[in-house]
């Protein structure tokens, strides 16, 4: 893709591309490749357990640095996500696993920016379906357990407050909006973020390396490293995207959650 | 470029939005591995230490307060007990006023009194001392009157009738003669 393919030197640019994602196993266990994204989840999971185990491991009332580190990162998903939107009445159940998703995503997103790693866990479309499926799972059982299957669907899909003429128009609507899109839109926001930001990263990256390597020149020394320095400019954007990407599912997650324990649509 | 050409080869051409299953269920184990770790060791150690630190601030709190009543309480009872002694030392001190004041006043009485006792007494008993030394006075008189008198007249006198008569005469003549000297 891109311009860069109409260089005029013989050597021609590959710009990276979606198969750049899939990256070889380091080794197979039955024919099934363990690919570094694999170790990556494993990875974040043991992080985050660590950090908060080794965090709380004192439980003291007056904490010291890490517990205070833990206890700021643990508070902000438990009071400014869970309480703020799910409210104080029943936000207690769903901290743990609101914590679980902002971490997990945190980290893994991070590992993009990670020198050695530097590859978004998420941009795995299919690691993505995994936590946005899950997320639809998490929501409607929690909706239909409290209202049951046929006042769960009521609250979904018929609009309070609306005309019952309207209902024809709206009720499929609704029904497509809240049960059919939330888990596609969740994957599918996560994954491109972390897709689009490694393969703009890659790009720079690769291209100014080409630029000041095989281009040559004024010209080609002078945009290759104007290139990289858009390179490391994006690398910190990226930073916010990827701590931005993991606050909004966890958000997305809570608002789900509230809209399905809510007694008025 | 070259992990790029290895996997195209090996994964094929299907576009970064397929679905591998093996990622899917391992994303979900590893999150269901990850939820169930601070499920069960993480979530309820903060909600402890959490509610431990509210109750130590709490119970915290409202001991400063019992603190604080209890000395507001003292302070009061102090106040009053002050304000009581005040009242009490400015009693006693009108008492002792007024009883000083009652005091010299009963003091300058008895002093009167017993001045003007001492005065009559004074007074009474110059009288009768006056009174004595009129009456002896009027027989030595009389006795040395008569005896000169009977020596230049010659005359006895020895006779005690005559003789009282003549010193009354006498005396009489001299008070009324002490009387005239007073009228003049």
């Amino acid at each position: 893709m891109i311009a860069a393919t109409s260089a005029p030197t013989a050597e021609e640019f590959h710009a990276p591309g979606p198969g750049n994602f899939d990256l070889p196993g380091f080794f197979h266990i039955a024919d099934q490749a363990i690919t570094k994204p694999m170790f990556q989840l494993v990875l974040a999971a043991i992080l985050v357990f660590a950090f908060f185990y080794l965090a709380l491991r004192r439980g003291a009332l007056v904490p010291g640095k890490l517990q205070f580190a833990g206890e700021s990162a643990y508070g902000m998903v438990r009071n400014s996500i869970g309480r703020d939107i799910i409210g104080s009445h029943d936000f207690a159940k769903f901290v743990p696993y609101l914590v679980t998703v902002f971490f997990f995503l945190l980290v893994n997103n991070l590992f993009a920016s990670v020198p050695i790693i530097q590859f978004p866990t998420f941009s795995r479309a299919s690691m993505a379906y995994a936590l946005a499926g899950l997320s639809w799972v998490v929501y409607n059982a929690v909706g239909i357990k409290k209202h049951g299957l046929v006042g769960y669907l009521k609250l979904q899909c018929v609009p309070s407050g609306v005309s019952p003429v309207m209902y024809p128009l709206l009720v499929p609507l609704e029904f497509f909006s809240n049960l059919l899109v939330r888990p596609v839109t969740l994957a599918l926001r996560l994954f491109c973020n972390m897709f689009a930001g490694h393969l703009l990263i890659m790009l720079f990256a690769t291209g100014g390396l080409y630029l000041i390597k095989d281009y040559g020149g004024g010209i080609g020394i002078v945009s290759g490293l104007a290139a990289w320095v858009l390179a490391i400019a994006i690398g910190f954007l990226e930073i916010l995207v990827q701590f931005l990407q993991a606050y909004v599912f966890t958000l997305l997650n809570a608002m789900y959650i509230q809209g399905a324990l809510a007694d008025e649509h | 470029m070259q992990s790029f050409l290895i996997s195209a080869a090996e994964e094929g051409d299907h576009g970064p939005l397929a679905f591998v299953p093996v990622e899917f269920v391992l994303s979900l184990v590893i999150f269901g591995i990850l939820f169930f770790l601070i499920w069960k060791f993480v979530t309820p150690k903060f909600e402890a230490t959490f509610a431990e630190r509210t109750e130590a601030i709490e119970g915290g709190i409202a001991a400063a307060e019992s603190k604080q009543a209890e000395a507001d309480a003292k302070l009061a009872e102090l106040e009053k007990q002050l304000a009581d002694a005040r009242h009490e030392a400015a009693r006693i001190r009108e008492e002792a006023r007024e009883q000083g004041a009652a005091i010299v006043a009963e003091m300058r009485e008895q002093a009167q009194a017993e001045s003007a006792r001492i005065l009559d007494h004074g007074k009474a008993q110059i009288e009768a001392e006056r009174q004595q030394a009129v009456t002896s006075l009027r027989a030595e008189v009389g006795t040395l009157a008569t005896g000169l008198a009977g020596r230049i007249v010659g005359e006895s006198l020895e006779d005690d009738e005559r003789q009282a008569r003549v010193v009354e005469r006498f005396l009489a003549d001299l008070e009324a003669s002490e009387a005239a000297a007073k009228d003049a």
